[in-house]
């Protein structure tokens, strides 16, 4: 303790120095542990596996502003926007067992291409038979604070004056909407309307083998529809927008229940 | 190849951390001061992080910096005045625009011990709450990609920020990690009160005082608790028979159970963060007290402990009561914090 205190008093004194000893040790560290690691480590063997996302309304195709689609119930849209996180990101292997991939939060949005479009990097290597991801942001990170890469509160996906991320916005127009517009920020954390879900695609059999020479795909399709549709149907004429509590915990038992089916795996 | 590359992209990575976890540790010992200075009269704080020197320069600069408002007016200064323990002396202060919201801008002050912030909890983290008042229409009206560009913008706080962080542009993170790092360090601790219960210099209570500090213990700890002199939590304290205007904590939780629950405001400093109230109805300390011993308006929400075992509501106090109570409510005034040259305007 009195060492401790010591040395905390001295580095107090000297902090540049202190500072500058430090940063040599992590350099010098550093080179020690990236040689260490280099070249192949055969025990344990990883390879890429990618996730691509395919939204769509219904069968069409999602086209923003333009596109006009059915909700299922009986009234029509078009959508401005649709961004969703997916978190949380596990593998399944045959004997039950799971791969939990490190720190996976994306965010996905409709406008960009490239974000649909998810790399999970250094799979160990093995045979997976499914999938499992959180939609929206787990309660731990929503209260974490400053965060940065795809929580970084600047991509309009944190709601500031009742904190927490939206796990999935939709806005849109629809003439069935009292004011003519959506806007659903589905979101929420806490009990009791809790609106995240993790969610595990059928794969009905198929499944996916990772190996360092082989860089399977996962196809999902993301029914934006069904936000509307499931066990509790949502009207424009009712609900046009959501900022948390019971009406996000519709959407998202909604969404749970069928909005990511699998397309098909490239074994590439 | 294509293993070589695997390796040494891991090998970097662990790298990376390490260095992170290191100049973790060189900040820890740079901090130890500010740890060494946690009042021991509180409890232990609910936000970790402490204050590293250049952080916390950063973030008083932009505490005092009227161009993070849309229209460059207002700071969080603006509402937020030391003097008056970074209360503000108006019920409802003006946002860019002179536009006015509903609540009486709160004191800054042991944000530290906060698990939730403003009178409704909405804010859960002290370095994510200053999003909401920056982007409020009503408020700074910016948004957060403009506010970065602004400070980007600017070779001063380029240069600052990467003397705190590191080179790079200014992120999102940084922003509100500098903010977080001078609001965490408004810490109200050397109230005469405070010298008293840690047997300090200077820290002698008259008997008056002290009869208020029993009488306040008796009839107001239940909600008032701590040497923080609040328990954090949410409570109707009677102001409305149905909270037309602002509901309260019910907006964050959709709960019929939280209307007209607001947060239990500390009392520190209370002699000078007039007016009272989440809307600031009640313009002194008097009119307060006056209201609970029997100002109260029923609802199906009001506090339990607000109903007596008579049916009577509020607090009973006598005139001489509540002389004794303000006379205590008076030491807990901390001057010293309310002029600290080191977290006035730079």
């Amino acid at each position: 303790m009195t060492t401790h205190l010591a040395k905390v008093r001295r580095r107090k004194a000297e902090p540049a120095l202190a500072r500058l000893r430090i940063s040599l040790g992590c350099l010098l560290l550093a080179g020690l542990l990236t040689m260490c690691s280099k070249g192949p480590s055969p025990a344990n063997p990883t390879g890429d596996l990618y996730l691509q996302l395919e939204a769509t309304v219904g069968p069409a195709p999602l086209v923003l502003n333009t596109g006009t689609y059915p909700n299922g119930n009986g009234e029509q849209f078009s959508i401005s926007a649709f961004k969703y996180y997916l978190s949380n990101v596990k593998l399944t292997r045959r004997d039950g067992t799971h791969y939990a991939v490190p720190d996976s939060y994306f965010l996905v949005d409709a406008a960009v291409g490239t974000s649909q479009h998810l790399v999970l990097p250094a799979v160990p290597t093995g045979e997976y038979t499914g999938l499992s991801f959180v939609v929206g942001v787990d309660s731990a990170r929503n209260v974490a604070g400053a965060q940065t890469g795809a929580l970084d509160p600047v991509h309009g996906m944190f709601w500031d004056w009742n904190s927490g991320y939206i796990f999935m916005r939709l806005e849109g127009t629809s003439s069935a909407s009292a004011t003519g517009r959506l806007l659903f920020a589905i979101m929420g954390f806490q009990k009791p309307y809790n609106a995240l879900r993790t969610i595990a695609p059928a794969f009905g059999g198929a499944t996916v083998t990772v190996s360092p020479d082989h860089q399977p795909e996962i196809h999902l399709s993301v029914d934006v529809q069904k936000m509307f549709t499931g066990p509790a149907p949502v009207r424009f004429a009712e609900v046009y927008d959501s900022e948390g509590g019971p009406s996000a915990v519709r959407v998202a038992d909604n969404y749970a229940a069928g909005m990511f089916t699998l397309e098909h795996i490239h074994p590439n | 190849m294509r293993w070589a590359s695997v390796a040494c992209a891991a090998g970097l990575l662990l790298a990376l951390g390490l260095a992170r976890y290191c100049s973790k540790r060189a900040d820890a010992a740079a901090r130890s001061a500010l740890v060494a200075a946690l009042p021991r009269n509180f409890p232990a704080p609910v936000y970790a992080p402490v204050p590293a020197r250049e952080a916390f320069e950063l973030g008083r600069q932009l505490f005092y910096d009227r161009r993070l408002a849309h229209d460059g007016t207002v700071s969080c200064a603006s509402c937020h005045r030391q003097a008056t323990a970074f209360a503000s002396p108006e019920r409802i202060s003006p946002g860019v625009g002179g536009r006015r919201g509903r609540r009486n801008a709160p004191a800054l002050q042991n944000l530290r011990w906060k698990h939730t912030f403003f009178a409704d909890g909405g804010p859960k983290n002290l370095e994510t709450l200053p999003l909401a008042p920056l982007t409020n229409p009503l408020e700074m009206g910016a948004t957060l990609p403009s506010v970065l560009a602004k400070l980007n913008a600017d070779p001063v706080y380029v240069r600052q920020f990467a003397r705190a962080y590191g080179p790079g542009p200014i992120t999102s993170y940084q922003l509100l990690r500098a903010l977080a790092q001078f609001t965490a360090a408004l810490i109200s601790a050397s109230s005469r009160y405070d010298r008293y219960v840690r047997h300090e210099a200077g820290g002698t209570l008259t008997a008056q005082e002290l009869r208020g500090r029993a009488l306040l213990q008796r009839k107001c700890s239940s909600c008032h608790a701590t040497d923080l002199f609040t328990d954090d939590s949410f409570r109707n304290n009677g102001l409305s028979r149905s909270f037309p205007l602002d509901s309260g904590r019910v907006a964050i939780t959709f709960l019929p159970a939280d209307r007209g629950r607001f947060k239990v405001p500390s009392l520190r400093n209370c002699a000078l963060t007039a007016p009272y109230m989440h809307d600031g109805r009640f313009a002194t300390l008097a009119q307060v007290l006056a209201h609970y011993d029997h100002g109260l308006v029923d609802s199906p929400t009001l506090d339990p402990v607000l109903r007596q075992p008579n049916g009577r509501l509020g607090i009973p106090l006598t005139a001489k009561e509540q002389r004794e109570l303000l006379a205590f409510l008076r030491t807990l005034t901390d001057s010293a914090f309310c002029r600290a040259p080191g977290l006035a305007a730079p």
